[in-house]
């Protein structure tokens, strides 16, 4: 599937689609099949959003949304050497996720 | 050290005012994410992984005990409670908000402290020698020229769409301790018949092209530093490459063209401008050198007591020999086994700067090592220094040890890498403080970059290491051979690269094949260049 | 004329001279090498500013085109003209924006014509950001090094 990601402009959070919004989570991101360009220009215009793009990216045998690249997993988790500034849902998935 | 007039002051606000502006503009929709990131840039402020990140200028490293207090405040009230330090001598936080980024550079220069030019293509942060005015060795303090140059490189109209960033470094004596050699212009302050001048190298750096810089001029008479300075500049802007940002650096205009042509170019640039006259009067650099006139020293013990030995083994390390013999220079070390190299919490920086304001005439340098100094502590007060630092987790013996991994953040907090950095010096400290042959090795860099731009300098390690993405997974290649000292050189790769336990396990076999080969006295570095690569590559893929 | 290229007066948006506009496009360097009469010129990114330096007394206007902001390399060419004495009027055009125009003033540009129209207010505060300098430029300002020496 894809999703798209990018960073809220004013706070620089890892954001992701939700489909109607942005949400920290990753496992709120949503497919976005052939709209990723509309969605990324209108999103990135309206200032909601800073530099997104779109990623691929998977379901896995946990029912996480999984990004292909490790550098969006890191991402979607937060630095593997700081866990404890981890975003929340990071005990969830498990830090064998991430590599 | 160096205070700030009235002038200085007003320019940081005047910064800080126009940075308010330009955030509020790219927040209002009149910039584009393209036209603010330069911008932003050039303060300091990056998008990366996980927030915007700060990196705050420590101009040549230097800093006081109210100024790293203040970077204690700022981590505590817009960060997570910690700050890292770099291999250029400054402060990045990692969990920054856009929105937040001018009241931080507000606080910063209430404490005559800045972001400017931290990033971006033009002139940065101005690194110098992190034992200057205190080294034994020392034939001149470079801090009073790097201070002229930090005054001349801020703001300067020409020189701020460059075709990329530049970088320089200062030193005053024949050691290196600055990496001057791998920056795009390195200074050497010397002395020549009783005068004092600039011998200037240009072209080095890292990177994916590492370059070593050829001496392009033997002395620059001081009061023409800033002139000649400035037409290597000129020289760079107008005919560095812009077709290819892998190929913009002045160490490729200065591979192309050759040292000598280069430097010809510069000299024509150099004997018009000398017709310009844009030299700084004279009296400028006294007035910056004055406040650079060396701290009351007083007479005191010069032996101590090294009835223990975990104190007389620190004392051993991570100490260096001071111009006044009653004190040493002391390296607080921020590399604990298994901890992140360069990061520091709030309360670790206070105690930092309650320690310098106690015992080191409030002056604190942060070193390229991404260590912390106390330039001038009197050897009777070794022991109370030593026991406070302890105490805190900061007085680990390992300066220059295999322990004293420099490591750039990788991939657990930069958006250019390919590997994570980070747990491989936590593992490979971990490892050699648990085996206890950290001591036995004795002098040896590791240095470790997550990415080919190569910042955590692994081209000038004895061993270096660089990440790499191998088909979505993260890889690593070692070399050997590096330095970034006044025997400068670059490192050679070993050969194919490892998973993260592979290198791991591999940096153990070179440590055993330099234990093995080692002659007296050797370094491993020493070890390596009498008996080349072969012994290694053998150890490490057999025949 | 070969080639008339360039910004009309109207296109300019600040001008910081009191002289009239010339009337007419420039001409590209190669130019304006060839042809004696050429007193308008248009430099691009690559040219060597250093050419015209022989034909700087019949020069009335050099335009200096940034196609693209993050390319400093006319701000090199601007110095390089007005360290020859040059004195005509030296314009900006091209990708201007608000953060450049007071590095531009200061190497010696004193006419501005942005592809898009600037916020005058912007602007306006962007010329007046620095009350005080470090170094020499194009412009006489007295740098903060000498007033710290003054008598």
């Amino acid at each position: 599937m894809k999703i798209l990601t990018g960073n809220d402009l004013r706070s620089g959070a890892v954001t992701w689609w939700n489909g109607t919004g942005w949400s920290l989570f990753v496992d709120d991101a949503v497919d976005v099949g052939d709209e990723a360009k509309e969605i990324l220009a209108r999103e990135e215009a309206a200032r909601r959003v800073n530099v997104p793009y779109v990623i691929e990216a998977t379901i896995d045998a946990g029912g996480h949304v999984r990004p292909a690249h490790i550098k969006d997993r890191v991402r979607a988790l937060g630095p593997t050497v700081r866990r404890d500034l981890a975003v929340p849902t990071a005990a969830k998935t498990g830090w064998d996720w991430v590599i | 050290m160096y205070r700030y007039d009235q002038y200085d002051q007003a320019m940081v606000d005047a910064r800080v005012e126009e940075f308010r502006d330009q955030a509020r503009r790219r927040l209002e929709g009149k910039l584009t994410e393209d036209q603010f990131k330069p911008l932003r840039l050039m303060n300091g402020l990056y998008l990366q992984l996980h927030a915007y990140m700060l990196r705050v200028a420590i101009p040549y490293g230097t800093l006081n005990a109210h100024q790293m207090e203040a970077l204690a405040d700022i981590a505590e009230k817009y960060d997570r409670g910690y700050g890292h330090f770099t291999t250029r001598q400054n402060i990045q936080y990692n969990w920054i908000k856009l929105e937040d980024a001018a009241d931080i550079l507000a606080d910063l220069s209430k404490v005559e402290m800045h972001a400017i030019q931290t990033s971006g293509n033009c002139i940065r942060n101005i690194s110098a020698d992190h034992f200057a005015g205190a080294a034994a060795d020392e034939v001149v303090d470079p801090r009073p020229y790097a201070e002229l140059m930090r005054q001349w490189s801020s703001f300067h109209p020409e020189f701020t769409y460059l075709p990329r960033k530049f970088k320089i470094a200062v030193i005053g004596s024949e050691t290196d301790r600055a990496a001057m050699r791998l920056h795009d212009i390195g200074i050497r302050i010397v002395k020549r018949d009783g005068e004092v001048g600039a011998q200037f190298f240009a072209g080095g750096g890292m990177g994916r092209t590492p370059m070593i810089a050829p001496m392009i001029r033997d002395f620059v008479p001081l009061d023409q530093l800033i002139i000649y300075a400035e037409a290597c500049l000129r020289v760079y802007n107008r005919y560095g490459r812009r077709d290819n940002k892998y190929k913009a650096r002045i160490k490729i205009l200065v591979h192309e063209l050759g040292a000598a042509e280069y430097t010809r170019q510069v000299e024509d640039e150099f004997a018009h401008m000398l017709s310009v006259g844009i030299e700084p009067p004279r009296e400028e650099l006294a007035r910056i050198a004055a406040h650079f006139a060396p701290p009351a020293f007083v007479d005191g013990p010069k032996t101590l007591d090294r009835s223990d030995p975990d104190f007389a083994l620190w004392v051993d390390r991570n100490t260096h020999r001071h111009q006044h013999d009653a004190y040493v220079s002391a390296v607080i070390s921020l590399k604990p086994a298994g901890g992140i190299p360069g990061d520091a919490t709030a309360d670790q920086m206070r105690l930092m700067a309650r320690l310098a304001k106690q015992y080191s005439f409030d002056e604190l340098r942060v070193m390229h090592t991404q260590n912390v100094l106390l330039p001038h502590v009197r050897i009777a007060d070794l022991h109370a220094v030593w026991s406070a630092l302890d105490e805190a987790g900061l007085g680990s013996p390992n300066m220059d040890t295999i322990e004293d991994i420099i490591a750039c953040p990788g991939l657990d907090y930069c958006s250019l890498a390919n590997a994570r950095s980070i747990p491989l010096a936590q593992r490979i400290s971990e490892r050699f403080a648990a085996s206890g042959r950290t001591a036995e090795l004795g002098e040896l860099k590791l240095k470790i970059s997550g990415c080919i731009n190569a910042c955590g300098h692994h081209h000038a390690g004895h061993i270096g290491i660089l990440g790499v993405d191998k088909k979505g997974t993260e890889n690593f290649q070692l070399s050997l051979g590096g330095s970034e000292a006044e025997d400068v050189s670059l490192a050679k790769i070993t050969g194919p690269g490892f998973d993260e336990d592979g290198v791991v396990a591999a940096v153990e076999k070179v440590t055993d094949v330099y234990l093995g080969a080692r002659e007296d006295g050797e370094r491993f570095l020493d070890t390596y260049r009498r008996i080349g690569m072969e012994p290694f590559k053998e150890a490490l893929y057999g025949r | 004329m070969a080639d008339n290229l360039g910004t009309s007066p109207d296109e300019v948006q600040f001008r910081f001279r009191d002289d009239d506009p010339v009337d007419h496009g420039t001409v590209t360097v190669d130019s304006a090498l060839e042809q004696t009469n050429a007193n308008a010129v248009r430099i691009e990114p690559g040219d060597d500013a250093r050419l015209l330096l022989p034909f700087l007394d019949r020069l009335a206007l050099v335009e200096v085109n940034f196609p693209a902001f993050g390319d400093g390399r006319g701000y090199s060419a601007a110095r390089i003209l007005r360290e020859a004495g040059y004195a005509g009027e030296l314009r900006a055009v091209g990708d201007v924006l608000i953060d450049q125009l007071s590095h531009m003033r200061r190497c010696g540009f004193d006419s501005f014509a942005p592809d898009k129209r600037l916020d005058e207010d912007d602007a306006a505060r962007a010329f007046a950001t620095w009350e005080n300098v470090y170094q020499r430029a194009a412009d006489a300002r007295v740098i903060i090094a000498d007033k710290r020496h003054e008598a």
